[in-house]
């Protein structure tokens, strides 16, 4: 396999170490194979969180913002690539359902500025800081959040 | 200054999305893609469906990489359950792979020449793209919504003479690519309606989440297939295309490459199957209910890195399942793309896109 070598990208280890390091005890972090990382943390530090990501150990692309309905609260999943070692990183942040709210990373990464979208209008999650926060692929007029798992669909109980 | 909305039925869409863009006279200053016609509620709908059934649905996210798509959903399914295929299950899904891929980059490239008004080349793409389908009709039955992946392998084994005739329809379309490329690299008309528009550099690629062709274009050398191997890609000797032009041109020319390098796998693929066993299974049985936890798989793509994103709850259907499509992030940057050029070049960058409003709208 040829391994890209024309700039600096921290291996799996030296990501977890680093990571700790500087968050301390803010974020859960750990490796999950040979190029997965997992971490979770709250949300008043995942915007601090992505920004060192992207501009300390170069994780250049946000590969998907997603939603996750736990019923008892929400949980947004951040997947993050480097394109210089191939590792993938993974960030889930809880977040309770009577204040979905959370800040945006489509400042950092514009390439999540849709996958934001795309959550808000499905989930109705609502990050803050976001450029244009409307509805994308759902009608401008919906009032509902279809991805919830409170939205029944025919057939179910 | 005024705003003029392309689509949603325009020749230049493949599919159903528009496209307004804010003109000062000829040149565009603002762009802002639109979609959402061909939402389905995809992902909801396969909370409601058995771990196999949505197999199928897969291969409807696109019609013309249905094969890649059936495959990473099977993929994040092994990963949850966590079994590893057999040698020659792995090599299969690779030669299918190439063989979609192939026919995907045809596929757009007869759709960039009718674009561009030249039918010769659509109708001669599209004729090579014919004998890659005939051997999805040998290996699957399908043309295009092809089912052949399973959770665990895949379907069946090759069928009787298929390694003969995959690899004589390899051999003869090395040669065709190069009449078609004939058709478009000697074009003066091809060359300056592709040549110097729809420019992005290295680092903003990067940042708007290009994939695929698109990135590679840019100069970024990132290829899943290489970077984060699955499926034996890494023991086979090919190369990554990359082009560091970073216009439409540069995107094209990725494109082409692939076509020869995908060319370069089946062969080897197939003399990797050629020495597995014929004995070897070519799928494993495998439980109906997936077990407790979130997982996630990525591959490449013809458009690019298409991801899945799963959460068990431990019963026979998915709690959740989350697509992440390669072109749903590439049309975003549409307008960083188009800003700067004139209207009549439109048809030309985003036709490098390679739409497929299937998976983008899910």
């Amino acid at each position: 396999m040829v391994v890209n070598i024309f700039m600096e990208a921290p291996s799996v280890e030296e990501i977890v170490v680093a990571v700790k390091r500087d968050f301390d005890h803010k974020v859960t972090v750990k490796r999950t194979g040979v190029r997965r990382v997992y971490m979770s943390c709250e949300r008043d530090t995942i915007h601090s969180l992505c920004k060192y990501m992207h501009g300390v150990l170069n994780f250049e692309q946000a590969s998907s913002v997603g939603g996750v309905d736990w019923v008892d609260h929400l949980q947004v999943v951040y997947h993050l690539s480097n394109y210089f070692n191939g590792v993938m990183v993974e960030i889930t942040v809880d977040i309770p359902n009577d204040d979905p709210h959370i800040d945006s990373v489509a400042l950092i990464w514009e390439g999540a500025d849709w996958h934001e979208r795309e959550t808000y209008e499905l989930f109705g999650i609502i990050f803050d800081g976001h450029p244009k926060l409307e509805r994308l692929l759902t009608p401008q007029n919906y009032e509902f959040f279809p991805f919830r798992k409170s939205y029944k669909l025919r057939g179910q109980e | 200054m005024m705003w003029i909305t392309m689509g949603p039925q325009h020749p230049f869409s493949h599919g159903l999305w528009t496209l307004k863009v804010k003109a000062d006279g000829e040149i565009i200053v603002d762009a802002e893609p639109v979609i959402g016609y061909l939402h389905r509620g995809w992902e909801k709908e396969c909370e409601n469906r058995t771990y196999p059934l949505i197999i199928p649905m897969a291969d409807r996210l696109c019609y013309s990489a249905s094969m890649t798509w059936a495959h990473v959903y099977c993929k994040v399914v092994e990963e949850a359950i966590g079994i590893e295929l057999t040698d020659r299950a792995m090599y299969l899904r690779v030669v299918a792979d190439e063989i979609c891929r192939i026919q995907s980059h045809l596929m757009w490239l007869a759709a960039m020449g009718t674009d561009l008004g030249n039918l010769t080349i659509f109708l001669w793409a599209l004729r090579e793209r014919e004998f890659f389908l005939d051997l999805n009709v040998k290996l699957c039955g399908q043309r295009l919504t092809t089912n052949y992946p399973r959770i665990g392998g895949v379907r069946n084994d090759m069928p009787y003479y298929f390694e003969r005739d995959c690899l004589r329809v390899v051999k003869r379309f090395e040669k065709a690519l190069w009449e078609i490329i004939g058709l478009t690299d000697e074009s003066a008309i091809f060359l300056s309606r592709m040549r110097g528009i729809g420019f992005i550099s290295r680092k903003d690629a990067a940042n708007y989440g290009l994939t695929g062709p698109s990135m590679r274009g840019c100069g970024v050398d990132f290829d899943i297939r290489r970077d984060d191997p699955y499926c034996n890609y890494d023991l086979l000797d090919w190369e990554v295309a990359v082009c560091n032009d970073g216009d439409a041109y540069g995107r094209y020319k990725v494109r082409i490459e692939e076509m020869f390098q995908s060319c370069e796998i089946i062969k080897q693929a197939m003399a990797k199957l050629e020495s597995i066993p014929k004995t070897d299974p070519t799928r494993i049985k495998v439980p109906r209910n997936v077990p407790e936890g979130t997982h996630f798989a990525r591959l490449e793509d013809p458009r690019g890195e298409s991801l899945m994103y799963l959460v068990s709850d431990g019963t026979d259907k998915p709690y959740r399942l989350k697509v992440r499509s390669p072109i749903f992030v590439n049309v975003s940057a549409a307008k960083h793309m188009v800003k700067g050029v004139r209207v009549a070049d439109i048809p030309a960058i985003m036709g490098t896109i390679d739409m497929c409003l299937g998976e983008a709208d899910r």
